[in-house]
């Protein structure tokens, strides 16, 4: 080992990397030092002394969170004077803290609660009045009950470091000390909750979970967030086929513990009251619900039909819906109703992307890459509040690696506040500016570009020749909107490529294409609400659609069959960075059932699922995996829960993307589409800023 | 905001005092120079402040709580602080503290109504040797009797 150090611990011959932490080295080593305010990643505090250690030679306890191994160090963790030590801290911490597990949120997973029970006396020789202040309400989200507060000032390092917004403070001095919101009485953040989730006990709760059950009547189903293209893993905490909390406290999957607020609290819509548990079929001009033997039965009627006279067929997919559907929904379309007018909402240009770097290995960045690459450039995209996870890596990255960040956006953006250089450009100017980084990044050893959708077609080629003649390792990273917007590009669903970006030869129609067509005969969405924003010319076509609400676009359909969720099924969906992951099945709602098992069971009643295939998500899984180029990726990362990233593909795609079909909805932190408007708690959290402007 | 030339001066001598990157260190002097001047710590001032060393104002908050000498609220023109910390209390600082809340009918940390006196019942201020002391604004009052208190109180009262 390079400059390591040899020491020991309770008697254990060790040895570390110098510089390494009393308590990092014994975690390592399997040694257990409790501890409260340490936390990997965040900024030494030393403020709990509960990891009070004995070094020989040291004067008195040192603690082991602040305290680095030196050669020939002997420690011991689990000697008298320590064990003594962490019974008073203990004693000292409770000495105002509420004895009220029995109805505390955090009661079953308090940290406080554990380490009392592993090194506490059981019995405090306090007789003195407890310290009350009452609980405060300081957002929809965020709760705070000062007399549980141990001051560990974990909540304030995770919104200053981690998030970057600086929302918490600690104020007042001793034991009156507590943690107050940035807006004297009131929070002004990003919700996160982050906060809550880190806080070792029951100080901070959250408004979606507080008070709601307790943490062993849950079931713990770990899948991915269904709102923007990151793809945060999030930890569904169900109880009687009823999500209650969305977290990721083990910090597996790619973004270790963060969520932004969609992914911990947006999750809502799920069980919505409005949420479609029947199939309706239009009766005398109003959507009546019906069977779904009956509903499927005019699908499959009307689909033979239209495919009989050779009409013309539009099919509308979803950013949201998991490759297994995209795939075969866009094999559906081609294969049985013998159409290319296959599309959905493009939010960024990949495609130009992919074709213009083809040949050069490694060119799509991971998630991971933001955070450990040496040069990071943003341009155009306000990440902190469109792609909070992202935005939250390349932060992490500056505080743990200095790495070096460059800004070009119209407007101010969280990134700036550590920005090597930041610029700004109006939509159609950023690539000047970008010009004029050039020496500065020319002397970086590697970068990163990220870039929204004011980049597409020749100015993503532009850019791509910008980042060749820099004469270093230049990745990039496309930047899209929803959980599956890649895969719905990767899965063909677009009139002019077949999954894996085959050229097709020709081209069918775009969704806006589709809207327009006055002789369309029938209109097939999946998952995705076109018609929010616009109409549909032809007036005689017949509308099938999928979906969970009884959206703008379902109002005028003909047929609308319920959707389940993204949390109530299995499959796979890509993000933004190309990286796989499994969904899995959480809850269920009545009536509902899987876009996959839809199509499926359409493709039964037409009496072609033998040349569709069984509609089984790891079945059509294996089939994208054998056929659709980039996606033969080790199974196994994905099936425990990692990601692994698509392979691109390598090789000239040669089509002229439509640019003008491709813009980003820029949904913030607090919209998601669709399952944003029914989600409750992303709309209090607005309202609540509408009320205070 | 704009303060006095003076403070401004002190200010830039402050903002240099401390090595670079460090300019947060001067955000108590900052403060407690502000008070003198103001009268007292308004949100204002707090947010300059916040802005002239580079952090929240939150954060200045922090700080803000955690000093018993800033104040948010006005103090009077004179500020009288009676110590009833040990060697005070031994030789009648409490008696001292009590005359004077009486005699004025306000409390810790309060004005007469003409905002021309406050009270505070501070911790030791180092002139134990010449208990019990008190302190008007900067200045000190040694081994005082409770009837120096009351014509300490009465000159105060008058000098309008
Ligand atoms: S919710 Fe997030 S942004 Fe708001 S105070 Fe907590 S950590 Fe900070
Ligand atoms: S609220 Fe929780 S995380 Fe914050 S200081 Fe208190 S105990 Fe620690
Ligand atoms: S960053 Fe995106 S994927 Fe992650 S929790 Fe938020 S909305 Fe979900
Ligand atoms: S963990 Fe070491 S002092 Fe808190
Ligand atoms: S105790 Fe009063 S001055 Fe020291």
């Amino acid at each position: 080992m390079p400059n390591s150090v040899k020491f020991t611990i309770n008697d254990r011959q060790l040895e570390a990397p110098a510089g390494t932490l009393v308590i990092e080295a014994a975690k390592r080593n399997g040694i257990e030092i409790p501890s409260f305010c340490y936390y990997e990643g965040l900024a030494l505090q030393a403020a709990c002394r509960m990891c009070l250690v004995e070094i020989e030679k040291a004067p008195k306890l040192m603690v082991a969170c602040t305290t680095p191994v030196a050669e020939g160090m002997v420690v011991r963790t689990e000697s008298e004077p320590v064990r003594q030590a962490r019974k008073y801290m203990l004693e000292f911490l409770l000495s105002n803290h509420p004895l009220d597990c029995p109805v505390c949120d955090k009661g079953g997973e308090c940290e406080l609660q554990d380490m009392a029970f592993r090194y506490g006396v059981g019995e405090s020789r306090f007789t003195e009045q407890k310290i009350h202040v009452d609980e405060k309400q300081w957002s929809p989200v965020v709760f705070y009950d000062m007399p549980r507060c141990i001051l560990c000032f974990r909540c304030v390092r995770i919104c200053n470091e981690g998030m970057g917004v600086n929302a918490l403070g600690v104020i007042n001095r001793g034991a009156v000390s507590e943690i107050a919101p940035n807006h004297g009485d009131h929070l002004e953040c990003d919700e996160c909750g982050m906060c809550i989730d880190i806080c070792p006990v029951g100080a901070l709760t959250s408004g979606t979970y507080r008070y709601k059950t307790r943490p062993w009547e849950m079931e713990h189903t770990g899948t991915i967030c269904t709102h923007c293209s990151n793809g945060c893993k999030t930890t569904l905490g169900v109880r009687n086929d009823q999500i209650i909390r969305g977290n990721n406290r083990d910090r597996s999957g790619i973004n270790g513990e963060f969520l932004c607020v969609k992914g911990r609290y947006g999750f809502d819509f799920q069980d919505h009251p409005d949420r479609l548990q029947s199939p309706l079929v239009r009766l005398d001009g109003k959507l009546e619900p019906v069977s779904w033997s009956k509903a499927l039965e005019v699908v499959v009627q009307k689909f033979q039909e239209v495919k009989g006279r050779s009409g013309t067929v539009g099919v509308i997919g979803s950013n949201h819906t998991t490759n297994e559907e995209n795939y075969y929904l866009q094999k559906f379309a081609r294969q049985v109703l013998a159409t290319n007018n296959i599309d959905h909402h493009r939010t960024g240009d990949v495609v130009t992307l992919v074709d213009a770097v083809s040949g050069s290995p490694a060119a799509l960045a991971t998630t991971r890459d933001l955070y450990e690459k040496k040069a990071i450039l943003v341009i155009g995209a306000d990440l902190a509040l469109e792609q909070p996870f992202l935005s939250f890596q390349i932060r992490a990255n500056y505080r743990h690696h200095q790495a070096h960040v460059y800004v070009v956006t119209a407007k101010p953006v969280r990134e700036d506040n550590y920005a090597a250089a930041f610029l700004r450009a109006e939509p159609g100017a950023e690539l000047s500016a970008v010009e004029s980084l050039r020496d500065k990044l020319k002397g970086e050893p590697e970068l990163v570009i990220l870039y929204g959708d004011a980049m597409k077609g020749g100015a993503v080629r532009k850019l791509a020749a910008f980042g060749a003649s820099l004469g270093i390792p230049v990745q990039y990273v496309p930047l899209v909107d929803y959980s599956n917007s890649r895969g719905a590009a990767d899965m063909g669903l677009t009139p002019e490529l077949l999954p894996g970006y085959k050229p097709l030869g020709l081209t069918g129609m775009t969704v806006a294409e589709m809207l327009a067509a006055e002789d369309l005969d029938l209109l097939w969405v999946v998952g995705a609400n076109p018609l929010k924003n616009a109409k549909l010319q032809a007036k005689k076509a017949f509308v099938v659609v999928q979906e969970m609400f009884l959206t703008e676009t379902a109002q005028i359909a003909d047929v609308v069959l319920p959707a389940a969720s993204a949390y109530e099924k299995n499959g796979t969906v890509t993000n933004v960075c190309g990286e796989v992951q499994r969904l899995q099945k959480a809850a269920q709602t009545m009536g509902a059932k899987p876009d996959l098992e839809i199509i499926g069971l359409i493709a039964k009643e037409m009496g072609v699922a033998r040349e569709m295939g069984p509609w089984v998500p790891d079945k059509v899984f294996d089939e994208i995996r054998r056929t659709v180029r980039g996606y033969d990726i080790p199974v196994e990362a994905i099936m425990t829960g990692g990601a692994a990233q698509t392979m691109p593909v390598n090789g000239r795609i040669p089509i002229e993307v439509r640019v003008d079909s491709i813009r980003s909805a820029h949904d913030n932190l607090f919209t998601s589409g669709t399952l944003g408007r029914y989600s409750k708690m992303l709309n209090s959290v607005l309202e609540k800023r509408l009320n205070r402007e | 905001m704009t303060f006095s030339p003076e403070l401004e001066a002190k200010f830039a001598r402050l903002l240099t005092s401390y090595p670079p990157g460090r300019q947060r260190s001067a955000m108590v002097p900052m403060l407690l120079y502000a008070q003198d001047e103001i009268g007292s710590i308004t949100q204002e001032l707090v947010e300059e402040v916040a802005r002239r060393v580079g952090v929240t104002p939150m954060q200045v908050e922090e700080v803000l709580s955690y000093y018993s000498m800033l104040h948010r609220k006005p103090l009077g023109k004179y500020h009288v602080q009676i110590c009833t910390n040990i060697s005070c209390l031994l030789t009648g600082g409490e008696q001292l503290w009590q005359r004077a809340c009486g005699k004025l009918g306000i409390g810790h940390k309060e004005a007469t109504a003409d905002g021309q006196i406050s009270l505070e019942e501070v911790e030791c201020i180092g002139a134990c040797s010449w208990a019990p002391a008190l302190q008007v604004n900067y200045d000190f009052h040694h081994k005082v009797t409770p009837e120096q208190l009351d014509q300490l109180l009465d000159s105060l009262r008058k000098t309008h």
